[in-house]
């Protein structure tokens, strides 16, 4: 069982010499453990060269880097004008009073987090719903409730 | 038995599989398993007519029949009538899938292969054409593949619709601090919503861009591309990095490119989540591993691009569009299209409409076709209302400007901008004070920062628009947010903030009684 730092550590060391290193870094972690731990900061700061504060700029810039732990399952839902002439305003609020949250917010059993997303390219099929790496169109409220329970009866097959 | 095998197209699109496509072909091929026929599942790109998504198409001897859209219900009794064999009966047969009236009208240049082929299979892509621009390329130099571009009347399908060759020429012209190093960059960070025409070269026919791509590098004398790509495409991102690999393997791609001794790498770059990163100085930032902060022109990335060398940055379907051009040369190019727009442009019909997907024609079709004929009217069936073509950043449009025709000058002259080609239709529910509220509260969370107007701007004009939806000093309010408007556009260093105020001062203008009624919440409001 190798540690939080030992994964970054060796994702650091793996694209440190790329050219424009830092996304590929960050990506690599936050694949790797759903999220870029503070501590990583240092360690990616050493590696390139750089200021602490210029990590932490890049990773605050950019709105998928988080760095606190996501719940089991993300699921993204889109807020741009294809999905709002489809619905996605009432979808949103649906997701948001059904799940107990607010965007970038994780429910009670840490079984989802809520994020929004601008655009998943499915604008002919809107409202569209991203939920891990998969993406699903036509969402209903009652479409979006179905989604949520397999995710949540799939966490507790897991467990 | 292979031989004697029927052949089912599956789309592995985006939109296919959110409708489904995935599971559909599990079960297809379990219930063939189960009746003992024997068919071959191939995972093809779609043919963009997406509101019969999932599309599924059997092989015959008189072409392809298209079923759709197909659910998993209907499974079994397509089996039971016979669908392997094009019965057409079905109520879910379309007929010949290149007889369907939206398919046969348009002029397939850059989607000539979509959905017909395999997206990552080289053979399917050299039986139609593939690698013919690229390999007449490497007989050529830079400079006569640069006449070509510059022939064919290409302009920049990103949005600013700037000539591909002159951008060429300057970089082939433009000398490198860094020994001889220049750059090909992709730009396919493509946020516009209402867009999926870089999403659909990429995913059906990624060989194209590839090709694309080393051309550009032949033409230019630059040995390294990147595509940057936006992480909300994850199936984009799978189906380039096969295609890269098998291109590689291949040698289309890497050290000496078909034994030319020609050399050309690329790499696919994520972004993450920043709609400036579509901004191509931001995005050279961003690939540089920096905040994605847009830079002030000039120097032009042309000249001082990545990491500080000269750079070809382009749209997925300005790259997309070179292996014609080179093939078939720039003048067959350029007899597509009208004036001083030339060529093909994939429209994307999106939101409300009924028949939603890619149209790609010539320049010069009207926006009332494309809405009607094409699109069928609105999904929701009620009366369509408001349009927004190329993306966020341009104008919605009333009615009365339908009959304009889809061409950079035609589209500019009413005060609108053809954008990436996307076309977001809206029905009467639509509260246009709602939709001009949300341009700014885009702009407050995509903006970069760097301009203050465009970073401040945005969030008085979220609270300015509020005020009048909350019938607070109205007038005096309304002539606050134009004056806003206007310094947003003039004070902002690029299009963010620089045309956030479109879309804000097209509903004002258009649709002005959405701005003297209190907001009414059953429209889905505050």
């Amino acid at each position: 069982m190798t540690t939080q730092l030992e994964q970054v550590t060796e994702v650091i060391t793996r694209l440190q010499n790329k050219p424009g290193a830092l996304l590929p870094i960050l990506h690599g972690i936050q694949d790797k453990l759903g999220y870029i731990p503070t501590d990583s900061v240092a360690l990616i700061a050493a590696a390139l060269n750089q200021s602490r504060a210029d990590i932490h700029g890049v990773i605050s810039f950019y709105h998928q880097f988080r760095t606190t732990p996501p719940g089991k399952h993300t699921v993204e839902v889109c807020r741009a004008e294809a999905c709002q002439s489809m619905g996605a305003r009432q979808l949103e609020a649906h997701a948001k009073s059904s799940l107990g949250v607010d965007y970038h917010g994780t429910t009670v059993d840490r079984s989802v987090t809520l994020e929004e997303v601008y655009c998943l390219g499915n604008c002919a099929c809107a409202p569209s719903v991203r939920v891990n790496d998969e993406i699903v169109g036509r969402v209903t409220t009652e479409k979006f409730d179905q989604l949520i329970d397999e995710l949540r009866s799939q966490k507790l097959e897991v467990l | 038995m292979t031989a004697l095998s029927t052949k089912v197209y599956i789309p592995r699109d985006t939109t296919a599989l959110a409708m489904g496509a995935d599971r559909l072909a599990a079960e297809i091929a379990a219930e063939a398993a189960k009746r003992g026929e024997a068919i071959e599942i191939i995972r093809n790109g779609s043919r963009g007519m997406f509101w019969l998504e999932p599309l599924i198409e059997v092989e015959t001897a008189n072409g392809r029949i298209a079923y759709g859209p197909v659910e998993t219900q209907d499974i079994d009794n397509l089996f039971e009538q016979s669908f392997l064999t094009g019965e057409t009966s079905h109520p879910l047969c379309q007929g010949l899938t290149e007889e369907i009236p939206y398919f046969k009208r348009q002029q397939r240049l850059t989607f000539a292969r979509a959905g017909i082929t395999d997206p990552v299979s080289l053979q399917d892509y050299q039986a139609h054409d593939g690698f013919k621009g690229l390999l007449k390329a490497l007989s050529l130099s830079g400079q006569t593949i640069v006449d070509e571009v510059k022939a064919s009347g290409l302009r920049g399908r990103g949005g600013a619709a700037f000539p591909t060759g002159i951008k060429w020429q300057t970089v082939l012209d433009a000398s490198p601090t860094d020994g001889d190093q220049k750059y090909i960059v992709c730009n396919a960070d493509e946020g516009d919503s209402g867009t999926f025409a870089d999403r659909m070269v990429m995913e059906a026919d990624p060989f194209m861009l590839i090709e694309g791509m080393t051309i550009a590098g032949l033409a230019v004398g630059a040995d390294q591309g990147y595509i940057y790509l936006r992480s909300e495409y994850p199936v984009a991102h799978q189906i380039l990095n096969e295609a890269i690999a098998k291109a590689e393997a291949a040698g289309f791609l890497g050290e000496d490119i078909q034994g030319s001794g020609k050399t050309f790498h690329l790499e696919v770059r994520l972004g993450a989540k920043a709609y400036i990163c579509g901004e191509e100085t931001s995005l050279l930032e961003s690939l540089e591993g920096k905040r994605g902060m847009v830079r002030a022109k000039p120097p032009l990335p042309a000249i001082v691009g990545l990491f500080g060398q000269p750079t070809i940055v382009n749209n997925v379907l300005s790259l997309a569009a070179i292996p014609y051009i080179l093939a078939e040369g720039g003048q067959a190019y350029a007899d597509y299209g009208m004036g001083r727009s030339l060529g093909t442009l994939p429209f994307q019909l999106a939101g409300n409409i009924k028949r939603g997907g890619l149209i790609e024609m010539a320049f010069g079709v009207t926006l009332r076709e494309l809405l009607e004929d094409f699109g069928g009217g609105t999904f929701s069936g009620r009366p369509m209302r408001a349009v927004q073509v190329g993306g966020p950043l341009c104008a919605y449009m009333p009615e009365s400007q339908w009959d304009t025709p889809m061409d950079y000058e035609s589209f500019q002259a009413v005060g609108a901008g053809l954008g990436h080609g996307g076309i977001v239709v809206f029905d009467d529910t639509v509260d246009m004070a709602e939709q001009a509220r949300f341009s700014m509260e885009f702009c407050v969370a995509e903006s970069c920062g760097k301009c203050t107007p465009c970073r401040i701007g945005s969030t008085r004009g979220v609270e300015v628009i509020d005020r009048i939806r909350n019938d607070e000093n109205r007038a005096a309010n309304m002539e606050l947010l134009e004056d806003l408007c206007e310094t947003m556009i003039d004070g902002s260093l690029c299009a963010m903030g620089g045309m956030t105020p479109f879309p804000v001062q097209s509903a004002v203008k258009h649709f002005p009684e959405d701005f003297n009624q209190p907001a009414i919440s059953s429209k889905g409001g505050a």
